[in-house]
């Protein structure tokens, strides 16, 4: 079976990308499965039931969505191996920006759309840098030069993945990211493999449910930001 | 250069020197928020002034640093961003349509020429234009194939084309930057590599251009989101014919867009593009060089363009313009009256209100 991971910013059009792929992959007689990893709710699936793709959704509730998809992601293998897909997806949406769900040797998608600002590609890091195809969606609804200063964006941050645009509603340039994801190796288990990218070490005690204010109240690891040129480290050097 | 020369080069030149040779590195610096004080430092000494905890919160080891820096100027190096090189003509062979039927298609589209693209909403222009965008060659769902001057393209060549063979122009299009003008075609072309030498005045152009073909002028100081929907479209338009260097251009509906959509059309063409145009308007649809009907995934037929339909040209024309002088009057805040009857070739077929 393929495992394909699939990251973006919320609502940059992963579940649309996947269903486009995944008509693809149907009609070359592939079976397809999928996850999705989210927050607090998920409506997503019901798009995949409505496209009779089996999905299994879980929801990270108060625990880190990130730390949640990789404690999480070898039993869904396994779901996915029992059930007999040939390829699975897994679908998370990446809040932060601060980590990616992608893994040494498992193909990494990330979606991100045009829509979202010129600057985004430098902004969601590790999701975009670490990523094997990055699949650039709604470039019908923005100008021609920003689809190309978006693009020469993306290149900068990751010179190495292969870069299309693809439509999430007609399904134009579906076709090729399908041909690329056909290519990609099985996977038979995830044990001893290696995430692409360091997971945050933040552990205080807002992230175990404490909710009052106050730096007696602040344990753990914690950082101060630099207010007065003076001290701290965090977003000034 | 090896990968590991080109690693030990990055490392260990001085960084003006670098950014010079390499411009692109600088941002490598800027995007981590490393402050470069001193650019007689090489870039191994610099990096050895940051944290490790600092480089971490971007991702980064100290050596993971400088190779991915190596590694970008070796990609960019060894796949030097040539400008795309204009394309004489593109030819489709037919393949088949959604049930299997063969299509007995050979098109050919030459450089300045226009083909529309006709069929209903899901009969499969989406599916032409991806083969044409991706050089299809029997290996997509259609089953076509795409000449490249009347050959099969190599690797190389579609290498070269990726992501720039086609450039496209919507009716849904929007700016979604908020810039004006001016620094928007700046951002453009820089993207693009334009030399910064020729950077205003091909603004100049491009503004001129637009302002043509919208009717209300704006100038270079005009933030995007001020502008008009046809004042918008007029720019899109503009910059795809002056500073886009795909060769092909896919237009989609432009002809409710508040345009000259003639000047337009022509603007493209003249700048040596092979124009594709999904259309419905009458007037667009003769004015080119021929169009393809799309039904049911296939390109059903090819209708040249014939000395027949070119001669209705005129009466359509003039329609269209009958048209435009009434939506000004309207815009004007005037009233319609009998007088409109008199303008139309048939007025006795027009009905009026009572007889509806």
């Amino acid at each position: 079976m393929k495992l394909i991971t699939v990251s973006g910013p919320p609502s940059s059009g992963k579940t649309a990308v996947i269903l486009q792929v995944a008509a693809h992959f149907r009609t070359a007689g592939k079976s397809i499965g999928a996850i999705k990893f989210d927050c607090l709710s998920s409506c997503d699936d019901e798009l995949y039931e409505r496209n009779q793709i089996p999905v299994k959704t879980g929801i990270s509730g108060n625990l880190c969505p990130d730390h949640f998809f990789i404690t999480n992601i070898e039993n869904g293998l396994r779901w996915g191996k029992k059930h007999g897909f040939d390829v699975l997806f897994s679908e998370s949406a990446g809040l932060c920006n601060r980590c990616s769900p992608h893994i040494k040797g498992i193909c990494a998608v990330c979606v991100i759309d045009c829509l979202s600002g010129i600057n985004t590609p430098k902004k969601i890091g590790p999701m975009l840098k670490f990523a094997d195809y990055i699949a650039v969606t709604k470039g019908d609804i923005v100008s021609q030069a920003e689809r190309e200063v978006f693009y020469a964006g993306i290149r900068r941050v990751n010179p190495k993945a292969t870069v299309t645009f693809v439509n999430g509603i007609t399904g134009q340039g579906s076709f090729k990211l399908a041909k690329f994801l056909a290519e990609t190796p099985d996977t038979d288990t995830l044990e001893e493999k290696y995430l692409r990218f360091s997971m945050p070490s933040a552990l205080c005690s807002y992230c175990a449910g404490q909710t009052r204010i106050g730096e007696r109240y602040e344990m753990g690891s914690v950082r101060k930001m630099a207010f007065d040129d003076e001290t701290g480290g965090g977003d000034a050097k | 250069m090896t990968r590991e020369e080109i690693t030990t080069t990055a490392a260990n030149t001085p960084l003006r020197a670098l950014f010079k040779k390499y411009p692109y590195t600088e941002n490598f610096f800027a995007a981590a928020r490393i402050d470069v004080l001193d650019d007689d430092m090489t870039a191994l000494e610099l990096i050895r002034t940051v944290p490790d905890a600092y480089l971490a919160d971007y991702g980064y080891t100290r050596a993971g640093f400088l190779a991915q820096i190596a590694e970008f100027i070796a990609e960019t190096e060894n796949h030097p961003e040539t400008p795309v090189r204009g394309i004489a003509s593109l030819t489709i062979l037919g393949g088949r349509d959604k049930s299997g039927n063969q299509e007995e298609t050979e098109i050919t589209i030459r450089r300045g020429e226009i083909i529309s693209i006709v069929g209903p909403t899901g009969s499969g222009k989406s599916r032409l234009l991806e083969d044409i965008e991706s050089l299809a060659q029997r290996d997509t769902p259609t089953n076509r194939q795409i000449l490249v001057e009347g050959k099969e393209p190599d690797d190389d060549l579609r290498y070269h084309l990726e992501n720039r063979l086609v450039a496209q122009l919507t009716q849904n299009m929007n700016f979604v930057m908020d810039v004006s003008a001016e620094e928007f075609i700046r951002l453009h072309a820089e993207s693009r590599g334009v030399p910064e030498a020729e950077i205003a005045d091909l603004c100049e152009r491009i503004l001129s251009c637009a302002n043509a073909l919208a009717g209300e002028q704006f100038t270079a100081q005009t933030a995007l989101t001020q502008l008009s929907g046809g004042q918008s479209r007029a720019l899109m338009i503009a910059d795809t014919a002056l500073l886009s260097e795909s060769p092909v251009i896919l237009i989609d509906e432009i002809e409710n867009a508040g345009i000259d959509k003639k000047k337009a059309l022509e603007l493209l063409s003249d700048n040596g593009k092979i124009i594709l145009m999904a259309t419905h308007d009458p007037v667009l649809a003769l004015s080119g060089n021929g169009r393809i009907v799309i039904e049911n995934g296939g390109i059903r037929k090819f209708i040249p363009a014939s000395a027949e339909e070119r001669a209705l040209l005129g009466v359509l024309s003039a329609l269209d313009e009958t048209m435009s002088r009434l939506k000004n009057r309207i815009r004007a805040g005037e009233v319609l009256g009998e007088e409109v009857r008199e303008l139309f070739p048939q007025p006795s077929k027009i009905r009026t209100k009572e007889e509806f």
